[in-house]
């Protein structure tokens, strides 16, 4: 894992005193609300619905357990004693108060944590695949040029007011976890034909009002250009984005107006521009070192297949499930990485009390060398576990209720905040996470349901992802009522693919009997092995607008 | 309004023009609009006094390369403080090897001085009375840069 070194710990210190500046001039009046409000946003403190609300980096979703330890205690300590896991792998406290954010922010900085670029038009916090260092089909860990680009774009003094907020996700991996075709820039590593690695360039992905799928403006970019490439994107954006309308001004509108062609020969130009300066070398030191911070650790030689693990999966159908679908291949032998569910039938999807962090964190100290990722699909990941000890893991996740088998099925449902506490949302998005759980809460039959990913958003900013949801559900409203618009066909990995609306949206009464039918459909229509997906890609949205709109 | 250079409020030493308003006597230094350098370019440049260009907030800083040499300040605008565009403006002008005065100017305010300094700007009209107070409270605020001293050699 990265540590800070020096550097890092000194600018954050610099920061933390700069916002309780920040803070004591708001609330002495020497700063309006509407001149504070980007100082605090570059901190991401937001005002909501009911109170203020804390988003905290967890760059590119990789925590230590004394992290996730520090968490628990400002969640207990300053808020309602639970957090948020976002679909940005970051962590949201909903009820903070402004007079205690720089205790909070200072609380934070000791285990090298902060709200810094969560929010403001500025270069987000940098995702990446949950899996990365440990994943079986990766060329090299992605946390590594993360982390480089995490550090390039903090305070970049030119990039620090564009004209709308910006999304970094990057992959090592074959097989998207990332979701880099939905953000404004998508990074892959890829090998050119003399095998040196590199990266595929995506620009202009991203949900929204418009969704869009990113296009491909470099096919192999070598990564020492990575940093001057990225700038000169970033250049022709912050120049050319429009800033007359905050529904266009997101870099995909721009790439969808001059065209990808068009866009990847304005970022040549500034990036031949930028080699011709001096380019943006990196420091070789400096990669030197993030690289042995992300090196792979020393595993214990382990078993490959432990015969204690063999045969409790014969004795125990309910822990043979649970490995089967909550547990994936990890590129040591004799290891695994175990997905803690946060979608636990009944609960709203990726909410943690300050209890169950801490278990968790005992968890990673004790089974995964202290490591914990958060997932974008807004669960947990323990990435270093031996086999030997699923077991022991799995009976531990069960004493808090995050060992439900569902990963990747209908009930590991990605939700946003929505009404209960989002300020811009015209409907609720948890309580219908909780009642289709509620409803396909038989495993049994959510297994031979298979792969399905239904996404639900509150609102047209579409932070639940809906548009990449097999299934997605837009929460509209209809003359003060509740209703959920269905698109079907979504998807957000290797072939990402936008969800087509299926008809007219329907009321918050009928969406669970809705889902229900279309699911039954699936099951009575799909050809042997067929995923949802694959079903609904080979007949369209037709005969699921059928079953959803069958009078009842 | 104070005008900050170097940390300190100076007086403005020159004239900006209207569009309309008639050229004074050569020995005035001037500034005018990128409009009215590009249509009055050749009697500008034929002055002896320096001249300056006040560039328009979206205007590319291409066309004017070859007058960098020539111009003693180049004005860039910050409509709210939160349009970001000058920034990469100053930037490009800096590259492209200007070395006069460069003044931020509009919207500019405490939060914002450091940036502007770490993209080229050297000059800073504040509409804050304290102006010389808010330099010394930005520039204290930091002491470490991630670009370009930390990732680039
Ligand atoms: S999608 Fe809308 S309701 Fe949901 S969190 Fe985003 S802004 Fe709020």
């Amino acid at each position: 894992m990265y540590r800070y070194d020096e550097f890092d710990r000194a600018f954050l210190a610099e920061r933390t005193a700069q916002f309780r500046d920040q803070v004591a001039r708001r609330l002495a009046g020497d700063l309006s609300e509407d001149e504070f409000k980007p100082l605090r946003l570059m901190n991401g403190l937001y005002l909501q619905l009911h109170a203020y609300m804390l988003r905290i980096a967890v760059p590119y979703g990789t925590l230590s357990s004394v992290q996730m330890r520090r968490l628990a205690d400002v969640a207990e300590r300053w808020d309602r004693g639970y957090g948020h896991f976002t679909t940005r792998q970051n962590i949201q406290l909903n009820w903070i108060r402004l007079e205690d954010a720089p205790d909070i922010m200072a609380a934070l900085a000791e285990v090298e944590m902060h709200g810094i670029q969560t929010s403001g038009n500025c270069i987000r916090n940098v995702t990446a695949d949950q899996y990365a260092g440990v994943a079986a089909d990766e060329i090299e860990d992605p946390r590594i040029w993360a982390e480089i680009l995490r550090q390039w774009s903090t305070n970049h003094p030119e990039f620090s007011f564009l004209p709308r907020k910006f999304k970094i996700a990057v992959t090592g991996a074959e097989f998207d976890r990332a979701a880099i075709r939905v953000h404004d820039i998508g990074l892959r590593m890829r090998r050119d034909p003399g095998g040196a690695a590199g990266f595929e360039v995506v620009v202009g992905g991203g949900l929204g009002r418009t969704p869009l799928v990113g296009r491909t403006i470099r096919d192999f970019l070598p990564k020492d250009d990575l940093l001057g490439y990225l700038e000169a994107v970033m250049r022709v954006y912050n120049a050319l984005g429009r800033r007359d309308n905050l529904y266009k001004s997101r870099i995909k509108i721009l790439v969808h107006d001059v065209g990808a062609e068009e866009m990847g020969r304005l970022v040549d130009a500034e990036f031949r521009a930028i080699q011709a300066d001096g380019g943006v070398a990196l420091d070789p030191d400096l990669v030197r070192r993030i690289q042995d911070h992300f090196a792979p650790p020393a595993y214990a030689s382990a078993p490959a297949d432990p015969d204690a693990v063999r045969a409790l999966e014969r004795a125990d159908p309910a822990f043979a499930r649970w490995v089967a679908t909550n547990t994936a291949a990890h590129r040591e032998p004799g290891h695994a990485i175990v997905n803690l569910s946060l979608k636990p039938h009944g609960r709203p999807p990726g909410d943690a009390t300050a209890a169950e962090m801490r278990a968790v964190a005992d968890m990673a100290e004790r089974w995964s060398l202290g490591e914990i990722r958060v997932a974008h699909e807004q669960n947990l990941v323990l990435p270093h576990v031996r086999r030997a000890d699923l077991p022991a893991v799995w009976r531990a996740a069960q004493e808090i209720g995050f060992a439900t088998p569902n990963i990747g099925l209908l009930t590991d449902i990605i939700a946003c905040p929505g009404l209960d506490y989002c300020a811009l949302a015209t409907a609720r998005s948890i309580p219908v996470a909780e009642r289709l759980a509620d409803r396909f809460r038989d495993l049994d039959r959510l297994h031979a349901i298979g792969p399905f990913r239904i996404n639900i958003s509150g609102c047209i900013n579409a932070c639940g992802h809906h548009h990449v949801g097999h299934v997605g559900l837009l929460g509209v409203d209809k003359n003060g009522e509740e209703f959920y618009q269905i698109t079907l066909g979504g998807n957000s990995d290797n072939d990402t693919a936008i969800g087509r609306i299926v008809g007219p949206a329907v009321s918050s009464a009928e969406v669970v009997d809705a889902i229900e039918r279309l699911v039954e459909t699936y099951v009575a229509i799909r050809e042997e092995g067929e995923t949802f997906l694959e079903t609904c890609r080979r007949v369209g949205n037709g005969p699921f607008k059928e079953s959803i709109y069958a009078a009842a | 309004m104070p005008l900050l250079k170097g940390g300190h409020a100076v007086a403005d030493a020159w004239v900006h023009l209207d569009d309309a308003e008639p050229l004074p006597p050569d020995g005035v230094a001037v500034t005018v609009s990128g409009e009215r350098w590009e249509r009055e370019r050749a009697v500008l440049l034929a002055r002896a006094a320096p001249v300056g260009v006040r560039l328009g907030n979206g205007a590319p800083v291409e066309p004017l390369a070859a007058d960098l040499p020539r111009l003693g300040l180049i004005a860039l605008h910050f409509p709210k403080f939160s349009d970001g565009r000058a920034y990469s403006q100053a930037r490009r002008l800096r590259r492209a090897g200007y070395r006069g005065e460069l003044r931020a100017t509009g919207n500019v305010l405490q939060d914002q001085l450091l940036l502007m300094a770490r993209v080229g700007f050297d000059a800073f009209q504040m509409a804050a009375s304290d102006a010389e107070r808010r330099w010394q409270a930005a520039v204290g605020a930091y002491a470490h840069f991630y670009q370009p001293r930390r990732t680039v050699a």
